[in-house]
This record gives structure tokens, C-alpha cells and sequence, in this order.
């Protein structure tokens, strides 16, 4: 049993390892500055050049940051703070349905519903022209794709809050909102910053949806109504090929290594956040 | 007195119209889903593998993306009980409960958790080529295993961590060994827990289109052996809406419904499992 739990543990080190040593052929040939500020991604004459896909990722996450985390914070004050028991109960499995419903289904919703409102409504009321598969529409797929994250984990570091602190600062003529306001949000704020950046994570990579309601031009995004490329779409788009062209399949696992260490670093900066509410409180 | 009257005023109607935004996207995506996927939907869909031309709108159905999910998620949710259970009875029974060594393995399966499915997909590849595995039922069990393993070991963990001491002292002094305890005792006291933990992990696992993108390979056969390629639930979906034919893309919407079916289906049982099983836990 130890052993199986020690190597669970490891298999961090052990996928990073992977990654690394697959993509090694590449980073020793180029350097890394040119890999990552390069926009010139042409893998036949041996140029890649992640540039547009990663500025394709950050633009499509922020988007869908920006959307994501206003909306869920005041749910989950809602949902912690205000709301009586029956709302709860009733919102309670709807966001753990949003959480299960698999991003297959979340890219076919985008492609129905997103797609077509963004062309025919959002574009002609900035006066241009989109096909409607564009950064905006992927940002919002994503948007409420880590609503759950955002909320559910919200909701927990505000229950962790002791009742005294409230009633105290009530107990002093302090309204509703005020307490929220000066003491839960006060106390909260580290516990807020971790959720939103396990939300973050995850819509940075999130593959299905976006590949499917991005857009999947190779350029930079200027603004919201461009297509873009996220990084996690370039790996699952080219798959088939990377066995075929030299240096292709070393340049898809360096992406997957981007997406690795970027994801790696925000969860465990955020998870011993988390872990440091739990204990202060516990 | 009054400003602030006001500002809560504004505060809860901004709480009111978030919560309404969220209700608002959970209605819309299943009723978009149901509304364009159920005229769709029909016996051929569940009952018949593709027939030639199935992709161009000729008949068929996605029988083979439906037997190979179930195939392939069931035998990553068997090979990940392998793997988490005893994770969570050694954190809990075996290692201090609140020691180092078990707070760097829940971190460490944490992070797991949040890396993306892509990654794993191609840290699956990977090992397939290392190990001369083609795309494959194999390849695709091994892939998702690993992504759903970190979810499964964390979720048991978290149900038996709420065992309650007194129970585990209460066996011992009744002259039990750690390990009877354990599986007499602890495994039957989080048993609902650890059942819906299995149910959680199987509907990420089938609903997971990019671990199996390069793992698992698509076919328009019932896999028959672990060695052969399996079409997957997600990747018909994407398979079909990728083409320009409205009828194929009918049914991936048709074969969305069927996805989404089975995934808030497992979530139903596991919510009934833990409440029918619940009575036998002792408080």
C-alpha cells in the first residue's frame, strides 16, 4: 500500500519527466526565446513558433476570467450568505450538474447557441463582420465551464468562516452587506484568489470546447472578435501528423509542457493557499 | 444611512442577477442540447454500429462509440480502484492522519486533478510508444485511468478521513489488526461514499474526449480485443459535427442527448446509492 501510494504521489514527477525528455530534441535545437516569441509556425520547413498559440490561450482565458469571476463570486456570496435553505438545495446539484456535463457537450452548446448569437447579434453591433468563431465565443463557453470550480470552492472558504465573526460585526449595527463587505470578504480574500486561479487553470486547459468554438486561425488575436488558436487545440488538432514531419511530435510535447508547468505552478501556489485557510480556521 | 441602504440594495440585486446567470446557462445548455438532439434521436442511434457512408448521412448509429465508452471507462474506473483505494486507506489507517508525508500526497494528487486532459492524453501517448501499444481500448483505458485516478483517490480519501476515530479505536481494542480494520470496518463504514466516489470519477472519464483523442484511436467496429482501436461517446460527437452534412450533424446533437444521459444517469445513482446505503453508516 505504500508503495502504491508513493508512486501515486510521483506520477507528477513522472508525467514532467516524460514530457521533458520527449521534448528535448526540440529545445536543444532552438532556443527558447525564438520558440516562444516566434509568431512563425510553419512545421514543414521546421519553424515553430508558439507565439500566436500561446497569446491564442491567454486571450481566450482572460476572457473567460473576466466574465467568470464576478459572476461567480456574488452567486457564491448569495449562495453562503443570503440565500435560504431551499435555494440552496435547489442550486446546489444544479452547479455540481455544470461541473458533469462533459466539455464535448459544452463545445456542441457553444457551436448551437454561442456561435450564431455572436455572429448575427454581437459582431453587427460593433459594425463587423464574424463567422462567430472567435475569441469572444470561446471565452464564454469557458466562462461558465469553471463557474462550478469558482463557486463551489468560494461557498467552502466562505463556510469556514466562523459564525462569531458575523454575528459580531452585526451585533455592532453593521448591515448585511456591511459585514459581508469589511469581515467575510476580508477574511476570505486569499481563499477567493485560490478559486479563481483553480478556475483559471482550468480554462487554460480546457481542450474540447475551445477546439471546437475558437476558431483555429494561426495569428495573433487583436481583439475579442478575432479567431485564436489556444495551445491545447494545436495539440489535439495535430495529432495525426506528428509521427510524419520531423521535430513535429518534440513540438506538440513541448506545448503539452507549457500547458504542464503553467497549470502545475498556479495549482499548488493556489492548493497551499487553500490548505493554509483550512488550518487557520480548523 | 441611506448610501448604505442603497449599496446593499445594488449588492443583492447584482447576487440575484449572477445567480440568475448561472441557473440561466445550466437551462440553456440542456434545453439547447435536448431541443436540437431529441428529433434526432431514435432506436438505429443506440442499437446499430455505422453503416459504409454513415459519415455522408447514410443510416446507422453510434452503438460502437457507446459500447466503447462504457468498455473503456469501466475497465480505467477498475484499474483506478485498484490504485486509490488502498491510497486512501493507507492515508488514513496506516500513515499518520495528519502527518506530512500524507498532506504531500493529497497535494500532490490535488495538482494532478487540475492538470488538463490534454496532458494526459499525450503523456498516454507517450507511454504507448515506449511501450509498442497502438492506438488502442488499451491505450485509452490507460490514459484515462491516469486522469481519473487523482479525482477517485481524493474523493475516497475524503470520505474516509470522516470515519470516525472512535470507530477505528473501538476495533483495535477489539484486538483487530490495522487491516481488519480497514477492510471489516473503515471500507464498510465509507462504503457509500466510496461508491460515489467510483460513480463521480466514471462520468468524468466518459465524458472526457481529449485523454482518448490520441490513446484510444476510432473505429466503426465493437472493439473485440484490448489491442483494437475504440470509437469513444465524445470523439463521435466531435467526429460528427466536424462534418458539413446537416444530418450527421443532427446526430452528434442526438448523440450529445445520449452522452449527457449517461453521465447525469451515473450521478443520479450515485446520489440514490449514498442515500438507500447511508442508513447502514454508523454515526
Amino acid at each position: 500500500m505504500l508503495l502504491v501510494t508513493v508512486s501515486c504521489g510521483l506520477l507528477v514527477l513522472l508525467i514532467a519527466g516524460g514530457l521533458i525528455f520527449k521534448s528535448w530534441p526540440i529545445l536543444t535545437l532552438k532556443p527558447v526565446s525564438d520558440l516562444l516569441f516566434s509568431s512563425t509556425w510553419q512545421p514543414l520547413k521546421g519553424e515553430f513558433g508558439f507565439f500566436p498559440f500561446i497569446m491564442g490561450t491567454l486571450w481566450v482565458t482572460g476572457v473567460a476570467v473576466i466574465i467568470a469571476v464576478p459572476i461567480s463570486l456574488f452567486t457564491a456570496i448569495y449562495l453562503s450568505e443570503y440565500a435560504g435553505r431551499r435555494v440552496r438545495a435547489v442550486m446546489g446539484p444544479l452547479i455540481d450538474l455544470l461541473a458533469g456535463i462533459p466539455s464535448v457537450v459544452y463545445g456542441v452548446w457553444g457551436v448551437l447557441l454561442i456561435v450564431p448569437f455572436v455572429q448575427d447579434h454581437v459582431a453587427p453591433f460593433f459594425r463587423t463582420f464574424s463567422d462567430g468563431y472567435t475569441v469572444l465565443t470561446a471565452g464564454v463557453v469557458l466562462a461558465v465551464m469553471i463557474f462550478p470550480v469558482i463557486i463551489s470552492v468560494c461557498v467552502e472558504v466562505f463556510n469556514s468562516i466562523p459564525v462569531e465573526l458575523r454575528e459580531a460585526s452585526l451585533s455592532l449595527g453593521a448591515t448585511r452587506w456591511q459585514t459581508v463587505k469589511h469581515v467575510v470578504l476580508r477574511r476570505a480574500l486569499p481563499g477567493i484568489i485560490a478559486a479563481n486561479v483553480l478556475g483559471l487553470s482550468r480554462a487554460f486547459g480546457e481542450t474540447m470546447a475551445v477546439l471546437m468554438v475558437a476558431g483555429n486561425v494561426v495569428a495573433n488575436p487583436q481583439r475579442v472578435l478575432d479567431p485564436a488558436y489556444p495551445l491545447p487545440a494545436l495539440i489535439a488538432n495535430h495529432y495525426g501528423e506528428m509521427m510524419s514531419i520531423p521535430l513535429y511530435d518534440s513540438a506538440l510535447m513541448l506545448a503539452a509542457l507549457i500547458l504542464f508547468g503553467v497549470v502545475l505552478i498556479f495549482s499548488v501556489v493556489s492548493r497551499l493557499v487553500l490548505i493554509r485557510v483550512e488550518r487557520r480556521t480548523g | 444611512m441611506q448610501r448604505n441602504k442603497i449599496e446593499e440594495g445594488v449588492a443583492i440585486g447584482l447576487m440575484w442577477i449572477s445567480t440568475g446567470i448561472v441557473l440561466l446557462s445550466v437551462v440553456l445548455i440542456l434545453g439547447t442540447i435536448v431541443v436540437k438532439g431529441f428529433p434526432a434521436l431514435n432506436l438505429d442511434m443506440i442499437t446499430k454500429t455505422p453503416s459504409g457512408g454513415f459519415y455522408l448521412g447514410k443510416s446507422g448509429g453510434i452503438l460502437n462509440a457507446i459500447v466503447g465508452s462504457l468498455l473503456l471507462t469501466g475497465g480505467a474506473v477498475i484499474v483506478s480502484i485498484v490504485f486509490s483505494l488502498p491510497v486512501a486507506l493507507y492515508l488514513n489507517i496506516y500513515a499518520a492522519r495528519e502527518s506530512r508525508f500524507a498532506a504531500m500526497v493529497r497535494l500532490s494528487l490535488d495538482v494532478l486533478w487540475g492538470i488538463p486532459s490534454i496532458v494526459y492524453g499525450a503523456f498516454g501517448f507517450l507511454l504507448m510508444l515506449t511501450l509498442g501499444v497502438r492506438a488502442s481500448l488499451l491505450g485509452g483505458m490507460i490514459a484515462v485511468s491516469l486522469l481519473i485516478l487523482p479525482m477517485m483517490a481524493r474523493a475516497m480519501d475524503e470520505v474516509v478521513r470522516l470515519v470516525p476515530r472512535d470507530l477505528l479505536e473501538a476495533s483495535y481494542s477489539l484486538g483487530a489488526t490495522r487491516w481488519e480494520t480497514a477492510i471489516k470496518v473503515v471500507a464498510r463504514q465509507a462504503l457509500p461514499g466510496i461508491l460515489s466516489a467510483i460513480l463521480i470519477s466514471f462520468g468524468r472519464g466518459i465524458g472526457d474526449a481529449a485523454s482518448v483523442l490520441f490513446t484510444a484511436g476510432f473505429s466503426d467496429n465493437i472493439p473485440t480485443s484490448l489491442l483494437e482501436p475504440a470509437a469513444t461517446l465524445p470523439l463521435a460527437i466531435f467526429f460528427q459535427l466536424g462534418t458539413p452534412f446537416p444530418e450527421v450533424q443532427a446526430r452528434a446533437y442526438a448523440s450529445a442527448v445520449i452522452l449527457t444521459a449517461i453521465v447525469l444517469g451515473v450521478s443520479v445513482v450515485g446520489r440514490l446509492l449514498v442515500w438507500r446505503y447511508g442508513r447502514h453508516v454508523v454515526k
